[in-house]
């Protein structure tokens, strides 16, 4: 019997969706996503008895250009598709030669990469950008999306809806040809950033979750290397980025999925065919002008997992690439993360005072991990009494039960105890 | 042994793509322990939902028939001991994820 492979469904999900929303018009996308839902449920009444064929992809996907045929003829009158097929789709002699050759497999393969585009609309707000890649694109429902964003489904729905009408009212989806690219590039290779980021620093307590988020962002983040208008070295940094952080997913979540600060990783676990990947793709990126945030980033990655551990970590590099980074992305963020480099370089007085010297401290009053960088250095300096202050702060500032269980356990380490405490810096 | 069928009777079972290929998962494996236990006679087959009720003095309506809740979605052929042992294999059907439910009927044998 055939096996399915794990998400195989959220993956064509994706697919389908993209590939009949350019059949349809960009307008008709309810319809696309009725379309392609029908097709699973389809799938599981007959799969479940009838075992899984042969391709189940394409089987899905002629499932859906069946159904897609019946809504075309059915609708024609009372519904406009896309403009460009428009007169194709109108008449019977052209209906069904059109949609099997706009479901080639030629035809099909950009489809993904320009749904990417046309969700991360500049109008839109970021995370609702990234919201509608994981709904349309990754077949995750509302309140998947949801769960995964720490988000109420009553929130997510109303953001999702409203991104979804801004995309349905912009006429056409992105034009891969057109010139548009270079400028919306930026646009998609944040939002996949960010997506990775929900997954890896996220509020999520599930660790599942967070590595289905981190895949799937690896997932779209090739596809733009697929794509010569869209593999550029600063793709291939973003993807390097990725990889070199993902390949520490299992030894910075434990099973509970509580996180383990970077001195306490077990550095067996890190997956050393993900970090031999992210090398190599960083490899690819080292060309052309333009040095990225994310080439910064990811060298930054490389440095942590080419070390066997925190002693012969190059932090003196480490120190350097944030300060490269401070000059790009002035933020309070990046600069704690540096201050804590620093210390592992310096000392945790040189730590102390280069937070102590951060522009717009004020900005982190909020941040969890502001205070238990600060309490990590006083216990640093075996001053467990001014630590423990800086962790009750940390822990009142959590934002989720992941963090919180995180930083409990650092508070418990600043009780009295017999045995010297372990230096530790903050879950980078 | 004798012979059954399960008729499935489900209003669909529309979810996330991810919970489809769960439930689709549950049901290849309940089908594949109904076959290695020797139970399953025909895996048989899933109908459409759209049809034609004909009654009487040509009256022909379209589907659904009755309650959406009880729509056939499809059926199995079961070899069992007896209808207790049918029922208690019905029970690990994965329909009732979606608040389906399973009918079990004894097929009446020729030779008495």
């Amino acid at each position: 019997m055939n096996e399915v492979s794990d998400h195989l469904f959220r993956r064509e999900s994706g697919r389908l969706v993209a590939t009949l929303t350019r059949i349809f018009g960009v307008h008709n996308l309810a319809l696309a996503e009725d379309v392609a839902q029908d097709a699973f449920c389809r799938a599981l009444e007959v799969w479940k008895l009838r075992g899984v064929p042969e391709n189940p992809s394409a089987w899905l996907m002629t499932t859906a250009k069946n159904r897609a045929l019946d809504v075309l003829r059915r609708e024609r009158t009372a519904r406009t598709f896309a403009p460009e097929l428009g007169r194709l789709l109108q008449s019977e002699w052209t209906l069904a030669p059109t949609l099997e050759e706009q479901l080639s497999p030629p035809a099909i393969r950009d489809d993904e990469l320009r749904m990417m585009f046309s969700c991360c609309q500049p109008r839109l707000p970021e995370t609702a950008q990234v919201a509608l890649i994981l709904h349309l694109l990754c077949g995750f429902s509302i309140g998947e999306v949801a769960a995964a964003f720490l988000s109420s489904e009553a929130a997510m729905e109303k953001r999702l809806w409203r991104a979804k009408k801004a995309l349905a009212g912009s006429q056409t989806l992105f034009d891969l040809n057109g010139d548009q690219i270079p400028g919306r590039r930026k646009v998609v290779q944040r939002a996949l950033y960010l997506l990775f980021n929900e997954g890896y620093h996220g509020a999520c307590a599930e660790s599942a979750v967070r590595v289905e988020l981190c895949q799937e962002a690896i997932r779209l983040a090739r596809l733009l290397l697929a794509h010569p208008l869209t593999a550029t070295p600063t793709s291939y940094a973003l993807a390097a980025l990725m990889y070199l952080h993902a390949a520490r997913l299992p030894a910075r979540l434990n099973a509970a999925g509580e996180l383990n600060a970077l001195c306490d990783q077990d550095r067996s676990l890190w997956d050393t065919a993900l970090l031999a990947e992210g090398q190599h793709l960083l490899d690819l990126s080292a060309t052309g002008i333009d040095l990225s945030e994310y080439h910064i980033e990811a060298g930054i990655a490389a440095l942590h997992g080419a070390a066997s551990g925190i002693p012969d970590t190059d932090w003196t590099a480490i120190v350097f690439l944030y300060d490269l980074l401070l000059q790009r992305r002035p933020s309070p963020v990046v600069a704690l993360s540096r201050a804590i480099a620093l210390a592992q370089r310096d000392g945790p007085e040189a730590g102390i005072t280069a937070i102590q010297e951060i522009p717009d401290v004020d900005r982190l009053a909020r941040y969890p991990f502001y205070f238990a960088a600060l309490g990590e250095l006083e216990l640093q300096r075996a001053r467990p009494e001014t630590a423990r202050p800086h962790f009750t702060q940390a822990l009142a500032l959590a934002r989720s039960p992941t963090e919180r269980r995180f930083l409990e356990r650092r508070l418990e380490a600043t009780a009295p105890r017999l045995t010297p405490q372990r230096p530790c810096a903050s879950p980078v | 042994m004798s012979e059954f069928i399960f008729l499935y009777r489900s209003e669909g079972n529309a979810g996330s793509p991810e919970q489809m290929q769960q439930r689709m998962q549950h049901w290849m494996a309940w089908m594949k322990r109904l076959g290695e236990n020797g139970h399953l006679k025909d895996p048989g087959q899933p109908l459409e939902t759209a049809g034609k009720v004909v009654r009487m003095h040509d009256t022909v309506t379209d589907g659904p028939y009755a309650e959406t809740k009880d729509l056939i979605a499809g059926y199995t052929l079961i070899e069992a001991r007896d209808l207790d042992q049918a029922a208690a294999l019905a029970a690990g059907c994965p329909i009732f994820e979606v608040g389906g439910l399973v009918e079990v009927r004894p097929i009446i044998k020729l030779d008495l």
